[in-house]
C-alpha cells in the first residue's frame, strides 16, 4: 500500500518536472496558431519590413517595422544608460562596499526589482515626463528618452545581481594572486576580476536587455505611443509589446488586427528566446 | 605609485557615485509616492467601492480582486512549482531531458509578460472558453510565477546537506519518505521566500491581467471565480491614463497601496532568509 | 555463518574503477576492520554492503555479493538497509530533537505506537551508553550534544531499527581520544548480538578492536587475516609497509 501510494506520488513529480516543457510548448501552439493566420494577408517579409502600420484602416497596413525600430530605440538608451551604471554598481557591491552596507544595498537593489512596473511608469509620467519636456524644450515629454531612462532602471537590478554573482564566483586566487605581484585593489579589478568574469556580465547585460525589451506597462505610460518610424530619441515612439498591450482590448477576436497582434507575440517570444538562450550559454562557460 | 593610489580613488568614487544613482531613485521614488499618497489614504478609500467614474470612493473591489488573482495563482504554481523543484533537485540525472527542462524553465522566466498576456487569451479565455475571469487571470500568472517558484523551491531543496538524505536512507527510509520528512522539512524557509516572491510579482503585473481578467470599472466585488474583477495594478494604469481629470492624490493613493502590498511582501520574504540563515544549524 | 560473501566484485563511478575482483567474507558476530590509505576503495566496500552506493551518479557493479545468501541487487534496498545499518565519519545527527533522532526509522517502518516507540529510544540510548547523559532533555535539539555523544546517538540511531549488520566508516575521525575509547567500548560489547564492519584510518583503532582485519589497496583486497596476523605477520610486504606508516 505505501509502495503504491509512493509510486504515485513519484508519477506526479516527474509529470509536474515535466511542466515547465509542456508549457514553452503550449505558449508557443497558441502564440502560432492565432499569430500565423495574419500571413494570409500579408507576406513575413512585408510584415517584418512594412513602414505603415494601420491595423484598422481600409484595408489594413500591417508593418511592424516602426514598432521595431521604436522598441530598439528604447532599448539601445536603457542599455546605454544601464550597463555602465549596473556593472560599476556590481563591482562596488562584490569588492569594496563594507559588509554591512552591502547587505543594505542589495536589500535597495532587490527592492528597485520589486516596484510593479506600472508603478514605475506612473511615476515617470508624473516627474520624469515633465522635466524631460522643459529640458529639451519639447511639445510632448513622452518620449523614447523617457522609456529608455525608466527601463534601465528596471534593467539595473537584472544587470546589478548577475554581474555581482559573476564577480563573486572568480576564484579567490586570482584576486591573491594579483595582490602579491604588487596590484592596487582597482588595478586588480579592471585588469583580473572584470576579465576573469566577463562571460557572467555579458549574461547579465543580456538578460538586463531582455527584460527591457518585454517590458510593457511603463513603457506604454511614457514613450507617447506614435506607430511612426523614429527620427531622434527625442520624440515619441511605440513599441512591440505596447502596441500589443494597448490594441488588443480593441481588436475582434478572430480579425486580422487580432492575428497581426499575436504575430507581434510570436516575434517577441523568438526574441526572448534567443536572449535568454544565449545569456544561459554565457553563464555556463563560466563554470 | 601616488599615481596609481589616485586613479583607485578616483575609480572608486565613480564606483561610488554609480551605487548611488541606483539606491538613490528607489528611495525617492518610495519617499514621494507615500509622502503624496498618505493623505489620500483613509478607511472610505480602502473599504469603498470607486465612484464618480473612479474619481472619488475607494478601492475596495480592486484590492480585492488583486487578492483572489493571487492567490488564484498561488493555488495553481505552488504545488505544481514545488514538485518540479522535488524532481529536479532529488529525482533528475544529469541528462538531455534535465538540460531541456532547465532550458525551459530560463525560457518561461524570460517571456515578456505581455506575450503571457497573449497565452492566457488564447487558451484560457478562448479556447477553453472560460471568458475574461478571474480564473484564467489566476492561471495565466500562475504560469508566469512558476519559474520563479521552481528555481528559489529547488535552490532551497539543493541546499539541505546530502548527508541528511544518506542517513535517513541509510535507516532504511524510502526515497519519498527522506523528501517528505528530511528534505522538505528543512528547505521550507526557502520555499516560502520564493513562493512570496513569487506573490509579489504576481500582485504588481498588470499586463498578464489586461486581456485575461481586468475589468476596467466594475463597482463591485466578483462573485466567483467566472466573473470579471478589478485589480490593483491594472486600476492603477487606468486612473493615469485613460480617466481625465483624477485627483491626483487618488492615484498617488492607488500607487501607495500596490506599493506598500508588494514591497511588504517583498521584505517578508527577505527577512525570513535572513532569519534562516542565521539560525541554519548545519 | 557467513553474513556477506562477495565473488569477483568489481565496481565503477564512471571511469573510475573503485574495486577491482575482491572475495571477501564476512562472519556473524566479529568485527572486521577494513584499513587502507585514502581512495584505496575501503569506503566504497563499505558502502556497497548497504547499497548507498547506488545513489551516485555513474555507480555500476559486476560479480557477486551475498547478504545471507541472498544477491543484494534482488533484495528491497529499503529491507537491506534496515538490516545493515550504518554510522558515518562524522557525527550527523539529523535536525530533530534526540528523542525524534532515534524514532526517526522506527516511525519510518511503520511504526506508530508511542509507548513502543519510546521503549525502542530507550533501549537504544541504552546500548549505546549515552542514555544517563540525555535522559533528561530528550526533546532537545540533537545539535546541542557534543561531538562524542553525538555519534553514540547516531549509534543509537542505528541500533533503533534492530539491524544485524552495522558498518562504521571512520566513526571516530573527529572525535578527541577520551569519545573514541568510549564509541570503541561500545562496539566490543555490541559484537555480541552484530557484525560490525569497522573502516578505519586508524591501524591502530583496527588492532584494538577488530577480530580480522583486511588491507585494500589501490582497489584491492590485499590480505585479510587474524588481527594479530597482520600486525605481526602479514604475508604481504605492502601491508607491513602500510602498517609501519611507510605511507597512506
Amino acid at each position: 500500500m505505501r509502495k503504491f501510494k509512493e509510486f504515485i506520488i513519484e508519477k506526479l513529480i516527474l509529470i509536474c518536472g515535466l511542466a515547465s516543457i509542456f508549457f514553452v510548448i503550449l505558449i508557443f501552439l497558441f502564440l502560432t496558431k492565432e499569430g500565423l493566420a495574419v500571413f494570409k494577408s500579408v507576406t513575413p517579409a512585408n510584415f517584418i519590413l512594412g513602414k505603415s502600420w494601420y491595423p484598422i484602416s481600409e484595408p489594413a497596413q500591417l508593418g511592424i517595422l516602426p514598432l521595431i525600430l521604436g522598441s530598439l530605440m528604447v532599448t539601445l538608451g536603457a542599455a546605454i544608460i544601464s550597463i555602465p551604471i549596473g556593472v560599476a554598481c556590481a563591482v562596488y557591491i562584490a569588492e569594496i562596499a563594507p559588509l554591512k552596507i552591502k547587505e543594505i544595498l542589495k536589500a535597495g537593489i532587490e527592492l528597485l526589482a520589486a516596484i510593479p512596473s506600472v508603478v514605475l511608469g506612473f511615476i515617470g509620467m508624473v516627474t520624469l515626463v515633465p522635466w524631460v519636456k522643459s529640458t529639451f524644450h519639447l511639445p510632448t515629454g513622452l518620449t523614447a528618452l523617457s522609456g529608455s531612462i525608466i527601463l534601465a532602471f528596471m534593467a539595473m537590478p537584472t544587470i546589478v545581481s548577475v554581474a555581482e554573482d559573476a564577480l563573486y564566483s572568480v576564484p579567490k586566487s586570482y584576486k591573491e594572486g594579483a595582490f602579491a605581484l604588487g596590484a592596487t585593489h582597482w588595478q586588480t579589478i579592471y585588469r583580473v576580476l572584470l576579465p576573469a568574469a566577463s562571460s557572467g556580465i555579458v549574461a547579465a547585460v543580456m538578460l538586463g536587455i531582455g527584460r527591457v525589451i518585454g517590458e510593457t506597462m511603463a513603457v506604454m505610460m511614457i514613450t507617447g505611443n506614435a506607430a511612426v518610424i523614429p527620427q531622434s530619441i527625442l520624440v515619441p515612439v511605440r513599441t512591440l509589446t505596447a502596441t500589443i498591450a494597448a490594441e488588443m482590448g480593441e481588436a475582434v477576436v478572430g480579425s486580422e488586427h487580432y492575428f497581426a497582434l499575436f504575430a507581434i507575440g510570436i516575434v517577441l517570444f523568438i526574441m526572448s528566446f534567443i536572449i535568454n538562450v544565449t545569456a544561459d550559454l554565457f553563464l555556463h562557460k563560466r563554470r | 605609485m601616488r599615481n596609481t593610489q589616485r586613479s583607485q580613488k578616483i575609480a572608486f568614487f565613480f564606483l561610488f557615485l554609480a551605487t548611488l544613482l541606483i539606491v538613490l531613485p528607489v528611495g525617492l521614488i518610495v519617499v514621494i509616492i507615500a509622502q503624496k499618497g498618505m493623505p489620500a489614504i483613509n478607511w472610505q478609500f480602502l473599504s469603498d467601492i470607486p465612484r464618480q467614474g473612479m474619481r472619488a470612493g475607494g478601492i475596495f473591489p480592486a484590492i480585492v480582486g488583486t487578492f483572489y488573482l493571487v492567490f488564484g495563482a498561488l493555488f495553481f504554481a505552488l504545488p505544481m512549482g514545488l514538485l518540479a523543484a522535488v524532481y529536479l533537485s532529488e529525482y533528475a540525472k544529469e541528462n538531455l531531458l534535465n538540460r531541456i527542462i532547465k532550458l525551459a524553465i530560463i525560457n518561461l522566466s524570460g517571456v515578456p509578460s505581455v506575450v503571457y498576456g497573449l497565452f492566457g487569451l488564447a487558451l484560457f479565455v478562448v479556447f477553453l472558453k472560460f471568458g475574461a475571469s478571474i480564473l484564467s487571470g489566476s492561471l495565466t500568472l500562475g504560469i508566469m510565477i512558476l519559474p520563479i517558484i521552481i528555481t528559489t523551491s529547488r535552490e532551497a531543496l539543493e541546499s539541505v546537506p546530502q548527508s541528511f538524505r544518506e542517513v535517513s536512507l541509510s535507516l532504511g527510509a524510502s526515497k519519498w519518505q527522506t523528501i517528505r520528512h528530511i528534505v522538505l522539512p528543512n528547505a521550507i524557509p526557502g520555499i516560502l521566500t520564493g513562493t512570496i516572491l513569487g506573490l509579489g510579482r504576481a500582485a504588481g503585473e498588470t499586463a498578464p491581467i489586461l486581456f485575461t481578467v481586468a475589468a476596467f470599472y466594475l463597482p463591485r466585488l466578483p462573485k466567483s471565480i467566472f466573473d470579471q474583477a478589478m485589480a490593483l495594478p491594472y486600476h492603477l494604469y487606468v486612473i493615469s491614463t485613460q480617466v481625465p481629470n483624477v485627483d491626483e492624490k487618488v492615484r498617488y493613493g492607488t500607487a501607495l497601496v500596490l506599493l506598500f502590498l508588494v514591497l511588504v511582501m517583498n521584505l517578508v520574504a527577505i527577512i525570513i532568509r535572513y532569519n534562516f540563515r542565521k539560525k541554519k544549524k548545519w | 555463518m557467513v553474513k556477506f560473501s562477495a565473488k569477483d566484485l568489481n565496481i565503477w563511478f564512471g571511469q573510475i574503477h573503485a574495486l577491482k575482483g575482491v572475495n571477501i567474507e564476512i562472519q556473524a558476530n566479529e568485527i572486521l576492520s577494513v584499513i587502507g590509505p585514502s581512495n584505496s576503495g575501503k569506503t566504497s566496500f563499505l558502502r556497497m554492503l548497504n547499497r548507498l552506493n547506488d545513489l551516485y551518479p555513474g555507480f555500476k557493479m559486476s560479480g557477486w555479493l551475498q547478504y545471507d545468501k541472498a544477491d543484494i541487487r534482488k533484495l528491497d534496498v529499503e529491507v537491506l538497509r534496515k538490516r545493515v545499518g550504518m554510522v558515518f565519519a562524522l557525527p550527523l545527527p539529523l535536525p530533530l530533537s534526540i528523542f525524534e533522532n532515534i524514532a526517526y526509522g522506527v516511525k519510518m517502518h511503520g511504526e506508530k505506537n508511542r509507548q513502543k516507540i519510546s521503549a525502542i529510544v530507550e533501549r537504544s540510548l541504552r546500548q549505546a551508553y549515552i542514555w544517563d547523559e540525555v535522559k533528561d532533555r530528550l526533546d532537545v535539539s540533537a545539535f546541542k550534544l557534543s561531538g562524542g555523544q553525538q555519534q553514540r546517538l547516531c549509534i543509537a540511531r542505528t541500533l533503533a531499527v534492530e539491524p544485524d549488520v552495522i558498518l562504521f566508516d571512520e566513526p571516530c575521525s573527529g572525535l578527541d581520544p577520551i569519545s573514541t575509547a568510549k564509541i570503541e567500548e561500545a562496539m566490543l560489547k555490541l559484537k555480541q548480538d552484530y557484525t560490525l564492519v569497522l573502516v578505519t584510518n586508524n591501524v591502530k583503532q583496527a588492532a584494538r578492536v577488530g577480530d580480522r582485519t583486511a588491507f585494500f589497496l589501490s582497489g584491492e583486497l590485499v590480505e585479510l587475516d587474524k588481527t594479530e596476523k597482520i600486525f605481526t605477520a602479514p604475508s604481504d610486504q605492502r601491508t607491513d609497509d602500510y602498517i609501519r606508516g611507510k605511507f597512506g
